[in-house]
């Protein structure tokens, strides 16, 4: 079954009453890829999750891990750990014996597997004390201490980092990376492009159910980042320039600020570069426009109008850079 | 790697029930009652004469866990039960450890059994509990002596004991039954306090229909008729027609109370927490 690729996320659907948590996801998973889950408040991240972990039937379409469906049995986990939201334990247990209970719902005793699992999250000198007293951020590393203890081939975190101290962001980022490069396969879901664009190759960018944009983070990258700022000496003739010119496109300018537009390549950029001095506009500043890939996710989840066009933007942007094929 | 399964539950199941402050809660009142009414007796002879064996408590202790199990079927071992039974799906809904749980290695109807088998272990322990204790007690208070029957005929100390434990385990059925629609209530309210204070109701308004005209005919298939059935045993000759109503009605309550409960179990999603 190891063709099957890690999730597989077909027309998945969930609707509570009128809101459709989930609408029409369809989305595949490689093995190996740190896939990240990208989305605003309420956009549906933690119910795809529930779905993949079992917890919660589709109301359509469905979700396979390893070409599995979880709604019929526990054994389509059987290579699958993570938790949604925070991690929930016993408050009256302590750490290691709540690990010791998750440990033998998997049919294992392995205490030194727990033990290490517990020095991974750095918490082996907490592991004594009621999980009732623990702080956010040190259920949420027991969460992921949980989920280590089970080895799994494909790990589903959603917002890991929600909670932790930045030096714990750092660790648990870290830690992605680990075992990503020891061959786990990661989904994680979160608010924060900035996390994503580190961790992870590929992303699903998700809005009120919808995707708005699957692929490669490279791609994003490059359909955003080329977007270029600038400042001339006079700005009407750079504008008289700009216009008609191959391989440059749209261009605005809001009053004062830079003018800005996108360019397909660095060719574009270096022949404008001299048709500008030669018009005597001079250049002042001529610099690819920072953020814009921040700019791209807000445009893309807080837009006003429907998902669907948005991603048809996204698409003629993506199509008019060239994207990095 | 072992597969794991109901008995894996099971085990964690009573290993979580030692953890919480509530099974000792049960467990206490379970002892502390029969103790208390021994200490009464003790300190002022002369027992209830309006309940069956009420008036013998000063000529042998082997009535105490009688009288007590009499006394006890009205809230009392309701309560005790339900303590318990009421909790044990709700706790995970309190705690949102349901999605912890669950996404390991058991199904969702191991989980459950696991559950059951838990709570009526509980429920039986507490009941044994109080009867052996009230059984002690009644011994240091009036003396390991000949006990009288319903039936006016009187049995050794030894006969006595075997009937009281007879009686003990026959009154495990209703409880038992009792213990099983907390379980749905737990399972259908998510939450343990509804769950408990419904199960009391429902035991309690059982022995209220039978005050409305027309409905006394109900009685005997009444769950709460089934807590006195144990006194069959206590005639001579033993007279069974009660006891073994009492097993397929209080059957009648609990394996549908579980079959709901299962199936709720297995369908509901798990969101929140
Ligand atoms: N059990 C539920 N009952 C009703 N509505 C729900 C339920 N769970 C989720 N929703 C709704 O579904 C939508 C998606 O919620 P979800 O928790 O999946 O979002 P999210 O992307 O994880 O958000 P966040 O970033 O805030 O965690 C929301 O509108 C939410 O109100
Ligand atoms: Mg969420």
């Amino acid at each position: 079954m190891s063709e099957q690729p890690p999730v597989a996320l077909r027309g998945l659907t969930k609707q509570y009453g009128r809101i459709t948590a989930v609408d029409d996801v369809s989305l595949t998973v490689n093995e190996g890829d740190v896939f990240g889950y990208l989305g605003p408040n309420g956009a549906g991240k933690t119910t795809s999750l529930r779905m993949m972990l079992g917890l919660i039937t589709p109301t359509s379409g469905d979700a396979r891990v390893f070409g599995h469906d979880p709604q019929k049995s526990v054994d389509a986990l059987a290579d699958v750990a993570g938790f949604v939201e925070a991690p929930r334990f016993y408050p009256y247990l302590d750490g290691m014996t709540n690990l010791r209970l998750v440990d033998a719902l998997d049919g294992n005793d392995a205490k030194s597997r727990i033990a290490e699992a517990l020095d991974v999250v750095e918490l082996s000198d907490r592991a004594g004390d009621k999980v009732g007293g623990y702080s956010h951020g040190m259920r949420q590393r027991l969460g992921i201490a949980a989920a280590l203890i089970r080895r799994p081939k494909l790990l589903l975190l959603d917002e890991p980092a929600t909670g932790l101290d930045p030096g714990g962001m750092r660790d648990m980022r870290a830690l992605i990376a680990r075992l990503s490069a020891e061959g786990m396969t990661v989904m994680l879901s979160s608010h924060l492009l900035a996390e994503v664009e580190e961790l992870c190759n590929r992303v699903a960018i998700v809005r009120r159910g919808r995707i708005v944009y699957e692929g490669e983070l490279d791609e994003l990258r490059a359909a955003a980042g080329l977007t270029i700022r600038l400042r001339t000496s006079d700005d009407e003739v750079a504008l008289r320039v700009l216009a008609d010119r191959r391989g440059i496109s749209d261009v605005v300018r809001h009053g004062a600020a830079p003018i800005q537009f996108r360019a397909a390549d660095e060719a574009a950029i270096g022949e404008l570069s001299r048709a500008l001095a030669d018009s005597g506009a001079l250049i002042l500043e001529l610099a690819p426009s920072a953020a814009t890939l921040e700019d791209l996710f807000f445009e893309l989840t807080e837009g006003e109008g429907d998902a669907e066009a948005e991603a048809k933007r996204l698409d003629e942007v993506a199509d008019l850079t060239g994207g990095p094929e | 790697m072992s597969r794991p399964g109901t008995l894996t539950v099971y085990r964690w199941e009573l290993r979580k029930l030692r953890a919480q402050k509530r099974t000792y809660l049960g467990l206490g009142a379970a002892v502390l009652v029969p103790v208390a009414f021994a200490i009464a007796v003790a300190i002022q002879p002369g027992g209830p004469t309006e309940v069956p064996f009420g008036s013998y408590v000063d000529d042998t202790g082997l009535v105490f866990p009688l009288v007590t199990l009499l006394f006890g079927s009205i809230w009392f071992y309701p309560l005790i039960a339900a303590l318990v039974s009421g909790d044990i799906v709700a706790n995970e809904d309190n705690n949102g450890t349901l999605k912890t749980i669950l996404t390991r290695s058991v199904e969702r109807s191991q989980v459950f059994f696991g559950k059951v088998l838990a709570a009526f272990s509980y429920s039986i322990f507490a009941i044994l509990l109080s009867g052996t204790v009230a059984t002690v007690a009644g011994i240091l208070v009036s003396g390991f002596n000949p006990v009288p029957t319903l039936s006016g005929t009187i049995v050794t100390p030894e006969h006595g004991l075997a009937l009281v434990a007879a009686s003990l385990g026959v009154y495990l059925l209703p409880v038992l039954a009792i213990s099983s629609f907390a379980l749905l209530l737990s399972t259908v309210f998510r939450n343990s306090a509804a769950a408990v204070v419904g199960t009391l109701m429902f035991s309690l308004l059982l022995q209220l229909v039978v005050i409305i005209p027309g409905l006394d005919g109900l009685q005997p298939y009444l769950l709460s008729t089934q807590f006195n059935s144990w006194q069959g045993l206590l005639r001579t000759p033993a007279d069974w027609e009660p006891i073994i109503r009492a097993a397929w009605v209080s059957a009648a309550y609990a394996i549908p109370s579980l079959v709901i409960a299962l199936t709720v179990f297995l369908r509901r999603d798990v969101a929140g927490g």
